[in-house]
């Protein structure tokens, strides 16, 4: 019975996440408009945004495009439905870090100079946020003594409290995750004037309809991770999801974009000083 | 229905503008008039963009890269020519180099008078674009090939 409740979770994400993420997605917009002192957009526009995509003509740059956009968009999925069926951590990290490979792929498939420049600091961004991660999932597994999503939500007790730096770490991470400044480096969800449009440069239509709903379910299943930290108490969990968004959004008005070297730089020094720290305490604890 | 009119995302080139239409339709940005409020957005990159937004008049320098980014929009798409250069040549005209206005080199959908054109203008001028968007959706619907 437990575990048909689980599945059902997965079910719930797969229909539910791309509304739930688009719903941030325009809040997250309606607040950016509030802290620059602007009205903004209506809280649908990010749904008008992704259905308008849709109706434009189909414009690929090759055969190959689509066909890595789509993988994209099913590995995202993928993840998130095994996160939410209380499977395996390690693996639904893994998937999603496919995702992302397949992301670059295919824009470097398509030949374009700016493509090619968002693909290199994607990758260089995938090289600032995997250890963070994978240390988060280390000290998970180090309290709850397992890298089933089902054990570490059943965990009794906050898990925050065993883990208050590497949840830090997590939501430093998670700035890059989101696409925010001054993590932005490889493309902004903002119309800002930047190297084109990065790493969507050449993508149009449907495509970067694709991308964006990808975007969404990755948001869903990264805001379920910070709601792993705080699994046994639902409630405080999700006000410290919320917290931690709008937290996000305050940082992205707040901050010009870094340069690569900063992002990567200072991603390693934060996963080895509140990350390994924390494990460290961790395992002389125990 | 069709969602283009609620999200038009355009993309701006200044051809030999003296800049005082552009900073009119940066304007437009700002939290004055806030055109996000519409879905509006200043996306920079013709491929993501359904109406492209010119000001100043064409010369020989820039004929080829109002082309280039008018091919590389996806439609249905529509062009708006802002200020007085875009749509004649302006007082520009007579100029040895200037060959006139933006519809010398593409098909132009809507004119936006002035000199420079005043934000309201060119609000009211995207907003009778969404208009001929919406149209060449139909159009492209039944089949019609939209761009000459």
């Amino acid at each position: 019975m437990k575990e048909s409740l689980w599945i059902l979770f997965a079910v719930l994400y797969v229909v539910l996440a791309p509304f739930i993420g688009g719903l941030i997605a325009g809040v997250d917009r309606k607040i950016t408009a509030r802290m620059q002192g602007r009205y903004g957009p209506p809280l649908l526009q990010p749904f008008y945004d992704v259905f308008k995509l849709l109706q434009k003509e189909n414009m690929a740059v090759n055969k190959h495009q689509q066909f890595y956009v789509l993988s994209f968009l099913v590995f995202v999925v993928v993840a998130g439905a095994i996160f939410f069926a209380g499977g395996d951590l390690l693996l639904s990290i893994f998937a999603l870090t496919l995702a992302s490979v397949f992301l670059v792929v295919a824009a470097y498939s398509t030949f374009s100079p700016y493509a090619y420049v968002g693909a290199e600091r994607e990758l260089l961004q995938i090289m600032a946020y995997e250890p963070m991660v994978i240390l988060t999932i280390v000290g998970m597994y180090m309290v709850t003594k397992s890298f089933n999503v089902v054990d570490i939500a059943a965990y009794d007790g906050i898990m925050f409290l065993k883990l208050p730096a590497i949840f830090l770490g997590f939501v430093f991470i998670l700035t890059i995750k989101l696409r925010k400044s001054p993590f932005d480096i490889s493309m902004s969800h903002h119309a800002h004037q930047e190297i084109v449009r990065g790493l969507t440069t050449e993508f149009s239509g449907k495509e970067l309809a694709y991308i964006e709903i990808s975007h969404w379910y990755e948001n869903v299943m990264l805001l379920g991770l910070v709601f792993l930290f705080f699994a046994s108490n639902p409630i405080l969990a999700l006000l410290v999801v919320a917290a931690t968004y709008f937290l996000e959004i305050f940082i992205d008005n707040a901050n010009s974009r870094l340069k690569w070297q900063n992002v990567l730089f200072s991603s390693w020094v934060i996963a080895f000083v509140l990350g390994a720290g924390n494990i460290a305490i961790l395992a002389m604890l125990i | 229905m069709s969602y283009l009119p609620k999200s038009p995302w355009l993309v701006h080139y200044d051809a030999s503008s003296c800049n005082g239409c552009d900073i009119e339709l940066l304007a437009c940005l700002t939290p004055l008039y806030d055109v996000e409020r519409f879905g509006v957005l200043n996306i920079g990159n013709p491929k993501h963009a359904d109406i492209f937004v010119v000001t100043g008049s064409v010369n020989e320098q820039n004929r080829s890269v109002i082309e280039n980014i008018y091919k590389q929009m996806a439609e249905p798409s529509v062009v708006v020519a802002v200020g007085a250069c875009a749509s004649s040549g302006g007082i520009f005209r007579e100029c040895y180099n200037v060959q006139g206005g933006v519809d010398h080199v593409i098909p132009v959908d809507v004119y936006v008078p002035g000199c420079a054109a005043r934000p309201e203008a060119i609000i009211d001028g995207v907003v009778q674009a969404l208009d001929v968007l919406e149209q060449k959706h139909k159009d492209r619907k039944k089949g019609a090939v939209g761009r000459v």
